[in-house]
């Protein structure tokens, strides 16, 4: 009888064990998978940016400098090696702020407004930087909901025997729904 | 909160069905009691006739709700490029599939969704929600369907819009058949029917007056409160109450829908008729915009 007990506990905790491992694991995919869902929009913006800006170009006086900028800092995204998410997002919002500051004084451009092909662009550059973010927030509770079963009691036991670590969440920009500044001044002096 | 919403909607749908199943039997008992003088032999036909009905309507519920209020459904991104994109944005971040995407040809904003579980589900907008709204604003209706969506909202209305179509299905042949043929009982009965006889048919015909009044007071209720839940929902998808208030005061400041089905008025996210409501009316689809939008305020 004493045996029979003592094999179903031994059974229920290693019933216990597994299920708590697998639940780390499932919840450790799906932070690798929101993050590559970032990744996708990422490749995506840094391929709609070589024709914005051989779009843009077009319109000579049409903010060079910061066509620029968003083609180095496109460049800069790209040479980023592959597994810092950290300083992937910290060029990636620096390059959102770029873009939408050009958005932004496309309004002063009434035949640039006309043309179909960068109104098209500007609705694709737009939704992929909605998805980033939107993907970054779902990114940002998966790691929430990880890093809680890694800290708390019993999870933390089988996640330090098989080292599951805690993830760092991605930092939203500060001015994300703040209206974009941009000046003005170069334009009216030239 | 929000699985325990979840769970409650699929309680109440089970309330729903058998406070309606109730009220179909009731129903066809008493069209049973006034033309065949057999109640029982009404209520196995409501049964049958409801039965099939829910089928019909369970089945194929999207495509008919879709065509009873001219929706047409758009398959390719580039047809409503910015559209699609909310769409897929509030999807993604909702975490429920992509729905179908259907456009309504009415330049009165507004805007539904419906469907029988995440998995199966439309939005649909009008062709005015997409001229006057911009993309926050936009965005803000979009979060708001998808979490009818997410909430199986859209499971409770599709079912108690099968059973009320029922019962107003019932109701119409009841009063059909008493205009061309009149009661059957009361031609065979000679004129004899006893005290009791002449209550029951009483009661019958105050029945079948009333049961599609229930069932709209019903539905109705039932889609008041769903409305500020879904508000709550969208800004917390979207995290911008903004562009959900301003959105609900373009679509409060607008004509009344041509295209709408009036059984499916509790469906979208502003009363498509336009109807002047007091406070509290029993009949109203929808809570007061400047009530839902001082508690958008709020937030």
């Amino acid at each position: 009888m004493a045996w029979i007990i003592a094999i179903v506990i031994v059974g229920l905790l290693v019933i216990w064990y597994v299920s708590i491992y697998n639940g780390l694991v499932q919840i450790r995919t799906h932070v690798q998978e929101s993050w590559s869902q970032i990744d996708v929009q990422l490749k995506r913006r840094n391929d709609l940016i070589p024709n914005l800006v051989s779009t843009a170009k077009g319109y000579a006086t049409y903010e060079k400098s910061t066509l620029q900028k968003v083609v180095e800092l496109r460049n800069q995204l790209t040479a980023v090696p592959a597994g810092d998410r950290q300083q992937t997002m910290e060029v990636s919002n620096e390059l959102s702020g770029t873009l939408r500051s050009l958005f932004a004084v496309a309004e002063n451009y009434p035949d640039l407004k006309a043309n179909t092909q960068f109104t098209n662009l500007m609705e694709e550059l737009t939704n992929t930087e909605n998805k980033i973010a939107y993907s970054r927030q779902l990114y940002n509770s998966t790691v929430a909901s990880l890093n809680m079963r890694v800290q708390s009691f019993p999870s933390n036991l089988v996640a330090n025997i098989h080292h599951f670590a805690m993830e760092k969440y991605l930092e939203v920009p500060a001015e994300e729904k703040a209206t974009p500044k941009v000046s003005f001044d170069d334009l009216n002096t030239k | 909160m929000l699985y325990e919403q979840i769970a409650m909607n699929k309680r109440r749908t089970g309330y729903v069905m058998a406070g309606f199943g109730l009220l179909v039997l009731a129903v066809g008992a008493a069209l049973g009691d006034v033309f065949w003088a057999s109640w029982s032999a009404g209520v196995v036909g409501a049964a049958i006739v409801t039965a099939v009905y829910m089928v019909l309507m369970i089945s194929n519920s999207t495509n008919v709700i879709m065509s009873m209020n001219h929706g047409q459904e758009i398959t390719q991104e580039d047809q409503a490029p910015q559209l699609w994109h909310l769409i897929e944005d509030m999807a993604m971040v909702g975490q429920v599939p992509m729905p179908r995407v259907f456009i309504i040809n009415d330049a009165s904003p507004n805007a539904f969704a419906t469907g029988n579980d995440p998995a199966h589900s439309a939005v649909a907008v009008t062709t005015g929600l997409l001229e006057r709204l911009n993309r926050e604003e936009l965005e803000g209706v979009i979060g708001h369907e998808v979490s009818h969506i997410r909430n199986y909202d859209i499971r409770l209305q599709t079912i108690a819009l099968a059973l009320a179509a029922a019962i107003g299905f019932l109701v119409n042949f009841a009063s059909n058949w008493f205009w061309w043929g009149g009661a059957r009982r009361r031609d065979d009965d000679d004129d004899q029917g006893s005290a009791g006889n002449v209550i029951g048919l009483v009661i019958s015909v105050v029945l079948l007056i009333l049961a599609p009044l229930a069932a709209s007071i019903a539905q109705m209720a039932l889609s008041r409160n769903r409305e500020y839940l879904a508000d709550a929902a969208s800004v917390e998808l979207t995290r911008n109450p903004q562009g959900l208030i301003s959105a609900l005061e373009k679509i409060d400041d607008s004509q009344p829908m041509q295209a709408a089905d009036p059984n499916s008025s509790a469906l979208y996210i502003g009363d498509p008729f336009k109807k002047k409501r007091k406070l509290g009316d029993l009949f109203a689809t929808h809570p007061p915009i400047a009530d839902r939008i001082a508690r958008l305020e709020k937030m």
